[in-house]
């Protein structure tokens, strides 16, 4: 319809997709990315299978196999946890580090999207690429072996999500702060730190006295420990739970506060 | 619930005596550590309407990406007020950028896909979104579409953005230096689509420092330096000849009359002429008149010489600019 004011037509009014099919899209979007981008499937999926396999063939892990248990059901929340840091902390880290220097972040915040949008997208996108980890590394688990307690899986999924939530808290907080090569340069080297000492793949006790108890206090080590307790023992303990929750609740408040968009 | 829209009169971006600080972050440390803000938009006024192209023209620098995004909801202004739609942007719903396209300056684009694959997702953010299977071919994308966006060239990933900002059909369009590193045979294609979109009624609101541009597509343009507006009106009304705006003369001397002065508009009567030269090219600007002309021309009769060329012409937006800024703008 045209107002006789106004000779020249205006444009139908265009909608936004509604909400949930929004953030659907960012979050398919996000996790294909993710995992089409070679270095990072190696960081996701690749590395953490051969960590799987090298713990269950070589006797690295025996000291910490309690009685009744075998390698691999030590191996597999270790592998858990580093799939966790791989996903929420470095891949995510990485991806939004360099959205936002290319601007991506400031045009898609232009869009029905919006900044709201955009996170909650990426929220997803990592439940999803754990949840491919997680099939991933069970189905290899169980050829090589473990046979886990369903109660215990069922049990694994909210200690999953703290530890994704705190990971991508610090990803995003490094992400939104310093220039992309540095989130680039520091996720990798806390990554291979974090998988050689940090309480993911080896238990905090099989490192020496004085830095077990710093690593229990680490988000690696605390989801390292509340995953094997939990497929070990059926439930993890308090401890581990409430350094994740501080660590999460830490970075969040920080992300929050310092996250630069552009 | 959709929000009424403003009358289809009403400007759709008003924007008024807007100003942006920015903390400037001292290094030093102390008790004279000062807070010390840079003023990047200092009082700009500015009103778009469907169906124009309104341009803000000045040199890097002057102000206008800020006030874009002031005006797209990208920066939140330290005073004055901003109606894009009606509605303030800073607080702008999925409703309200459901209706604005953006194509920023750097291209906002993520590197590491192909180009119909991010512009599909970016149609899938709105409920009818654009067929962009038909704005792909018009820009030329589908010949490059094989390529990840990190190996395009400038002005393909330019043509790739602007399928991006034009994916839900915006009312409002804003484009930051579009035409920045695209070769002629882009940005034909590209200020073609641009003058289709404002014949359908979309409002376009675009920077640029390239006079050209403003002078090809632009309805209004408001030239812009220091974070003001420097002047405004229609590119005619800008250049138009007036009591103190007259047009230019201009000569390419010949290799011999460069000692030959003095020259004629040095002379009395010619005090408020200007004359500015280079190399052997002489641009006389300020009241011309045809006694100016007799005495150029007696000149060249005294010298026995003709010059390579005269010639009286329109002024440009050029000449406007650096009559206003008395700056360069590159």
């Amino acid at each position: 319809m045209t107002a006789p004011a106004q000779p020249r037509a205006t444009p139908p009014r265009s909608d936004p997709a509604p909400l949930a099919r929004r953030v659907a899209a960012q979050a398919r979007y996000e996790a294909l990315t993710m995992l089409r981008n070679g270095e990072q499937l190696l960081l996701l999926v690749i590395l953490p299978l051969m960590a799987l396999v090298a713990l269950t063939l070589t006797d690295l892990l025996d000291a910490s196999v309690p009685a009744g248990a075998s390698r691999v059901d030590v191996a597999v929340p270790g592998v858990l946890a580093l799939c966790v840091l791989s996903n929420a902390f470095s891949g995510q880290g990485i991806q939004t580090g360099f959205d936002r220097r290319y601007g991506v972040l400031r045009f898609l915040s232009t869009t029905p999207l919006g900044r709201g949008g955009l996170i909650a997208g990426k929220l997803l996108a990592i439940v999803a690429v754990l949840a491919v980890q997680y099939v991933l590394v069970a189905a290899l688990g169980a050829a090589l072996g473990w046979r886990p307690d369903p109660a215990a899986v069922l049990v694994s999924v909210p200690v999953l999500l703290l530890g994704a939530a705190a990971f991508t808290g610090l990803g995003l907080l490094l992400a939104g702060t310093v220039r992309a090569e540095a989130t680039l340069a520091v996720t990798n080297l806390v990554w291979v730190l974090l998988a050689a000492v940090g309480g993911t793949l080896f238990p905090s006790r099989t490192l020496p006295e004085s830095l077990a108890w710093l690593v229990d206090l680490l988000p690696s080590g605390a989801l390292g420990s509340a995953l094997r307790e939990t497929f070990l023992t059926g439930a993890p303990s308090l401890l581990p739970v409430l350094v994740l929750a501080v660590w999460a609740s830490a970075a969040w408040a920080g992300a929050v506060r310092w996250f630069r968009w552009s | 619930m959709p929000v009424q829209s403003p009358p289809a009169s009403s400007p759709a971006l008003a924007i008024e005596r807007l100003v942006k600080q920015f903390p400037v972050r001292r290094r030093r440390r102390g008790p004279d550590r000062t807070a010390d803000a840079v003023q990047a938009v200092d009082g700009l006024s500015l009103t778009a309407r469907h169906g124009e192209i309104t341009a803000l023209l000045g040199p890097n620098g002057a102000g206008k990406t800020t006030t874009l995004e002031c005006a797209q909801g990208l920066q939140r202004p330290s005073a004055g007020t901003v109606r894009l739609l009606g509605r303030d942007p800073w607080r702008a719903d999925p409703d309200l950028r459901a209706r604005v396209g953006v194509m920023l300056q750097d291209g906002g684009l993520p590197q590491a896909v192909r180009p119909l694959e991010l512009l599909r997702h970016v149609a899938s953010l709105y409920r009818s979104p654009r067929d962009m299977g038909e704005l792909v071919e018009r820009l030329g994308i589908n010949s490059f579409d094989r390529t990840v966006v990190r190996r395009l060239s400038g002005g393909q990933r330019q043509r790739v953005a602007l399928a991006a900002a034009l994916a839900g059909s915006p009312e409002v369009l804003f484009l930051d230096e579009p035409s920045a590193g695209m070769d002629p045979q882009s940005r034909n294609i590209v200020f073609d689509l641009v003058q289709q979109l404002r014949r359908e009624g979309v409002c376009i609101i675009l920077t640029t420092h390239l006079l050209d541009d403003a002078q090809r597509l632009a309805d209004q343009v408001y030239i812009v330096d220091h974070g003001r507006v420097m002047a405004q009106g229609s590119v005619a009304e800008l250049v138009a000849p007036g009591a103190d705006a007259p047009a230019v003369l201009a000569l390419t001397l010949a290799p011999e009359q460069l000692d030959a002065g003095p020259f004629p508009w040095e002379g009395p009567g010619f005090e408020d002429v200007r004359a500015s030269r280079s190399g052997r090219t002489v641009t006389l600007t300020g009241p011309l008149t045809p006694a100016l002309l007799e005495a150029v021309t007696r000149w060249f009769t005294a010298t026995g010489t003709l010059p390579e060329s005269l010639s009286l012409q329109p002024r440009t937006l050029e000449d406007v600019f650096l009559d206003i800024s008395g700056r360069e703008i590159r």
